[in-house]
Formats: C-alpha cells, structure tokens, sequence
C-alpha cells in the first residue's frame, strides 16, 4: 500500500498493514489528506542530522543576539598583563579544597632564558572565584540601556575560556561578539538573493521574450566568472575608510551579487515549464491577471526548491564574508567577525605559538555544517519522488 | 557537430567582450587610481612631486585620457599586439607577470581537476553499491565535512599540523633550494612533494559535492529496470554496474565539469593567497589592492577567458557524448 514504488523504504512499512485496526486507517488517511507543508515536516522529521541542525542554528543565533550578556567582558577590553595567554579552564575541583565554588587560577608570564620567548604557567596559589551574574565591563545591553551583568565572570583575574589575542583581548568574547555579524551577514545577504534571484527569475520564464533574453545573459556572464577573483575586485572597489555600516552593506551587495544568479536560472526553468501547463491555460481563461498566477499558482510548486536553495546559500554568504575579511578587502578592525578574527590567525608563527586563535574557525564549520544538514533535510522533505 | 561547436563559439565572443567591459570598469571603481597611491606612498617616504612630474607619470600610464579610451587601448593592445600592458607596481610587462604564474595556475587547477574526478567516481560507485554501510556513512560525513569546511581554513590548520609536528613550513611549492632554479626533472619532482597539499584543499569541496552526486545518481540509476533484468538473466554484477549505469550516471557530471572549473580556479586564488603559492591569487590580491590597473584588469580577463573556454569544452564533450544535445532536443536537466 505505497504510493512511490520505486522508494526503498516502503510507506506501507511505518504507516502499519493496511486493514491492521482503525489506527493504521486514520494514520493512512491523515498520510492522503496531509498538506504539502504537513508531508515536508513529517519527511523532514525522519532525517535525524537535519532535526538537530534545526535547534543547533536557533541556538547559535541566540548566543549571538545576547552576545553582550552571556560573555565574560567586552570584545574591546585589553588585559594588558595577560597578552597571548592560553585558555584557561574553570575548575571545581582541587587538591586541597575538594570540591567547591568555579574558580580559576592565576597566570604568570614566563620569559625563557634561552629563546626569549614569552609563555605563561600556572600559578596555583593564587584563586580568583568565577561567579554567576557577576558585575564587569559595562556595556549597553541589546543597544538599549547600559548595564555591567554579564552571565558569568571574575572580579579580577584571567578568565579567559579561549585565550586571547596578541592585544590581550578575551577570544570567548570576540567570538561571540563576532558570531553577531557573520551570522546576520548570511540572513541578510541571503535576503537580498532571494529578491533579486526570484523577481528577475520569474520575470524572465515569465514574460520571455527580451527580458528573458536580457536576464539570460546576465546570468551566464556572473556564472562565468570565478567567484572569489570577483569577490575580491568588488570588495577591493569598497573604500577602505567607509563607515562599518556602509561597508556591512557593501559585503553583503557583493556576496549575493553572484548568489542570485543561480537562483535565478533555476527559477526560471521552473516558470517555463509550470507556464505551459493546462491549470495555468485554465486560470487565463477563468480571467485571472498575470500577477495572481504567479503569487497563487506558480510559487506554491516553487516554494520547496526556494526554501532548500535559500538554505543552502546561507553559509555561502557567510564562508564569503569570513573569506574577504580573512583577505584584509572585508571588514576591518575594531569590527568584529569571524573573518578579521581568522585574519589574526593568518600568520603562521602566530598560530605555531597561540594555536588557539584557530579557534574560531570551529564556529565557522559547526555553522556551516548545521546549515548544510538543515538544507540536506529540507531537500530530501521537498523531493516529492523519494 | 561542427554546426554546435560554430554556434557556440559565435555566443562566446560578446560574451568576452562585455567581460572585459565589465572588468575594466569593477577595476576602475576605487576611487583615485595608481598615481594617487603612488603619490601618497612617496608623501609618506617624505618625496614630493611637482605637477610636472605626477602629469607625467599619468601620461605615462595612460591615465590622462577619459576612461573609456583607456579601455579602448588597452584593448587594442591585446588584441593587436598581444600586449596586455605594463604593470604599475613591478614596472615589468604583465603578460611576463602573469605567464609565469599562468602556467602553474592552470597545472595545479587540471591536477585537482584529475584528483576530484578521480576521487569523487571511486567513493561514488563505492557508496552506491555499498548503501548504507560503514563505508557509506563514513563517506557521507567525510562529504558533509568537506562541503562546510572553507579550503583556506583547511590550509591553514594543515599547515599549522605539520610545522607543530616537523617544524617544516609547508608554505610555496617549491622548497628553499628549488625557488630559482631552473626548470628541471628534480625542480618537478620537488614541486610534485610540494602540490599534493593544495590539490587535496582546493579538491576538498568539489570532490564532497561530486561524490554525493554521483551516489545519488548511481542510486537511481542502478534502481532502473534494465538492471533487474539484466541481474535476473545472470550477468556478472561488476560487468553490470560498469556496461551502462556508470555510464549513464556520469553523464549529468561531465555537463557540471562547466560549474566545476571555475569553482576551482576561484577556490585556488584563495587556497593559493593563504599557502603563498607562486601562482596567480597572490598576485590578484596584491594587484588589486594596490589598484595597479593592467596586472589586475588582465589576470581577471585571462581567468574569466579561461573559465568560459573551460566551459564551452565540457559543452562539446557533452554534446559528443549526448546526441541529444547536438540536436537541441533536451537542454538542460531541471
């Protein structure tokens, strides 16, 4: 009892045998009479990466939203005596206390007599007391009233999670501070695509004719060139002394200058053929305008291929915005992203000795991937032949 | 076949020269150009110049005259004289600049070429035939991982890797001993040590997507009709993956080799900047940031150029393949 023979996985085997009870009966029916959405989110539902992709992004957005609270101090502090420290681990436990309140202990900057070089050992005599909803650098919550609570923190002391930086800045904090933008950077850019791509797209299958001429060869010239050479011409052309806002915009124009090609192309396909066929024919001739078959009939059977390649775009923006600011052509310091923070990493001798400013990295891939699981599962939902 | 190679041609050259259009003006959109950073530079090292000499140093570069009769001659030049001008910054003509480069560029982006295809169609077949083994899940997340992972990212945790462990900076592609030296058997051999680690990085995300690809075509394919009778009437299973679904599955890969190129070239500019590989990213960025017009505006034509050129071969190797690309029949799968 299936209604895709070639599947692999029989419907029939999870739905129960036809005729067992009035349970397997209602749970047929409830399967025929299921909207599209239903049918996605409960084939969505099977593909278990994708289902924790889900609350692992809204999580990583939300870290990103109260950056300023759930972080130890401010991404612009120096601690001046504790530049390029190892990260320092928050303990509970120790030899002559036993278990107690977080603590962490104290540093101590380290000259080797033969090389020079500066190294930091622990001092375990000296404990500073982390606490919950401590007072620290003040700042302005969400950019609306100012305030010193921070989620966790140190009176005094080296509570670096994550080390810090050749300037003595908190890595915990410029992460998550950094999280803000490279994140939004993805939603915003992949706005602007989804416009762009699904405007001239639909347009262009549309009407035909010049426009869709004109749009085609748009669309093959930005195909045709190497993204990255592109990305960086463009951003190149961006003064170098723009206001971060401006040059925010600006990252984003260019990053999505190329994505809506793509999206484009395939919206266009779509429109060609759906335009043609006898339910559209009918809507004409019942009287509908141009503009309600396309809002009503067309985007419905688009929607599931936007959804995934919308998703799909999203760390493509965000890889674009880290990858220009790695190369010095994207956001500059004292703005804060992943990229100008992989930007400190770049130099080899750096990392050699401060491996930890890799880490942000780890933020970019673990974003990147849940992305790519989200937009996986999604297909798979969309894919009506499966 | 002549007829399509023809037509395609004929669509190429407007498509090249708004390129070369579009270029020069992205090139031109800095504000100021090359003699006002050069002018600044010698302020800051406490030279002046007097008007006399920054007019003629615009002169010179041709920086006098209204932009779009810059773009004219430095056109004529390419096309007339194969001169694709002087750069600014190393005051050496660019076609020495970038054919030093060029040649390496394009030897590592065919190898990584060889090594996605390669790579991609083994695990493919592999993961196909074996579904959801070890083998096959353990290739998908591999997959997965190599998707997210940016390239640069990779280079640089690898390069840390190996100087945390040898001491050795893996940075360039030749090592100390061969960076002058002319070419010769051993200069190659170095050079093979050296490349494998770029190729693997730039290959990285293509090689993930493609194997995905190819699995899930395979799939499909091997679920076909034609290949349950042929099981049924007793043909050898090895003869019959290779005799028609590989085939028929690599299809769909040989029309991507079109979007595969020029994710390649582009992922090598960037792989190549962070490695300080003496091909052409390098020297992109450098161009660009310091505005030098001819160096910047001919790299990005030359890898433009190649990448349509790229693109119309795997078009003809299609059409060759395909008969019914040759007769317009079906034109692109949705």
């Amino acid at each position: 009892m299936t209604m895709d023979i070639a599947s692999r996985e029989p419907q029939g085997t999870q739905m129960g045998r036809v005729g067992e009870g009035g349970m397997d009966e209602e749970k047929e029916e409830a399967y025929f009479v299921a909207s599209q959405w239903r049918l996605m989110w409960w084939k969505f539902r099977k593909h278990k990466l994708a289902t924790i992709a889900g609350p692992m992004l809204i999580f990583l957005y939300l870290c990103a939203i109260f950056a300023d609270f759930l972080s130890p101090t401010v991404p612009t502090a120096r601690y001046t005596d504790y530049k390029d420290a190892p990260p320092q681990l928050i303990r509970i436990y120790d030899r002559e206390g036993g278990l107690q309140r977080p603590f962490i202990y104290d540093i101590k900057r380290i000259v080797d007599p033969k090389t020079f070089r500066r190294s930091f050992v622990l001092d375990t005599s000296v404990k500073f007391p982390v606490r919950l909803l401590a007072h620290g650098e003040p700042y302005k919550f969400l950019g609306l009233f100012r305030t010193d609570l921070h989620l966790f923190g140190v009176a005094e002391g080296p509570l670096f999670l994550l080390g810090t930086d050749s300037l003595g800045r908190d890595l915990f904090t410029r992460i998550l501070y950094g999280s803000r933008i490279s994140l939004s950077v993805g939603l915003v850019g992949v706005f602007l695509t989804f416009t762009l791509g699904l405007l001239l797209g639909g347009l262009s299958g549309y009407l035909g004719g010049v426009v869709d001429t004109l749009v085609q060869r748009t669309i093959d010239l930005l195909v045709c060139m190497p993204t990255i050479p592109l990305w960086m011409a463009l951003a190149a052309a961006l003064p170098r002394d723009w206001p971060t806002l401006k040059m925010y915009i600006g990252i984003v124009v260019i990053t999505s200058v190329v994505g809506w090609a793509g999206l484009a192309r395939v919206v266009r396909g779509k429109v060609l053929s759906l335009r043609e066929q006898d339910y559209c024919m009918a809507a004409r001739l019942a009287g509908a305008s141009h503009m309600y078959i396309i809002l009503r009939h067309l985007l419905p059977s688009l929607a599931s291929y936007i959804i995934v390649s919308l998703t799909l775009s999203i760390p493509r923006t965000i890889l674009g915005e880290t990858s220009l600011s790695f190369l010095g052509l994207g956001l500059q310091p004292p703005v804060v992203s992943w990229g100008v923070l992989m930007r400190d990493a770049q130099d080899l001798s750096a990392v050699a000795h401060h491996p930890w400013l890799l880490l942000p990295a780890a933020w970019i891939v673990v974003t990147v991937l849940m992305y790519n699981f989200l937009g996986d599962g999604l297909r798979d939902a969309a894919d009506p032949y499966k | 076949m002549l007829s399509f190679v023809a037509r395609r041609l004929t669509e190429i050259i407007p498509l090249l020269i708004t390129l070369s259009v579009i270029i020069f003006v992205i090139i031109q959109l800095p504000p100021g150009d090359f003699v006002t950073l050069r002018i600044q530079q010698l302020e800051m090292a406490g030279t002046k110049l007097s008007e006399a000499e920054i007019a003629n140093l615009r002169r010179q570069y041709y920086l006098d005259i209204p932009p779009y009769q810059q773009y004219l001659v430095w056109i004529r030049n390419i096309i007339l004289r194969g001169d694709f001008g002087m750069s600014m910054q190393w005051q050496r003509p660019v076609s020495e600049l970038i054919g030093e480069r060029l040649a390496l560029t394009m030897v590592v982006s065919i190898l990584t070429l060889l090594f996605t295809w390669g790579v991609s169609l083994t695990v493919g077949i592999y993961s196909a035939t074996h579904q959801y083994s070890f083998g096959d899940y353990f290739f998908s997340f591999l997959g997965f991982i190599g998707i997210s992972v940016p390239g640069f990212l990779v280079a640089l945790v690898i390069m840390y890797l190996v100087l945390a462990r040898t001491g050795v900076a893996m940075a360039g592609l030749f090592s100390e001993r061969f960076v002058q030296a002319p070419w010769n058997w051993a200069k190659v051999a170095d050079a093979l040590k050296h490349v494998w680690l770029p190729i693997v990085v730039i290959g990285l995300s293509g090689t993930a997507g493609l194997i995905r690809t190819m699995r899930g075509l395979l799939l499909d394919e091997l679920q076909q009709q034609y290949v349950i009778t042929a099981r049924a009437k007793g043909v050898a299973e090895r003869k019959l993956l290779w005799k028609y679904p590989v085939r028929l599955a690599v299809n769909p890969l040989i029309s991507t080799i079109g979007w595969l190129l020029p994710s390649i070239v582009s992922g090598e500019a960037l792989v190549s900047i962070v490695l300080n590989m003496p091909t052409t990213g390098p020297l992109l960025l450098q161009s660009l940031l310091a505005q030098d017009m001819y160096l910047a505006g001919s790299f990005l034509l030359v890898t433009s150029a190649l990448t349509v050129i790229g693109t119309l071969l795997s078009d003809i190797l299609l059409a060759w393949l395909d008969p019914r690309i040759r007769f317009g029949g079906v034109t692109e799968e949705a």
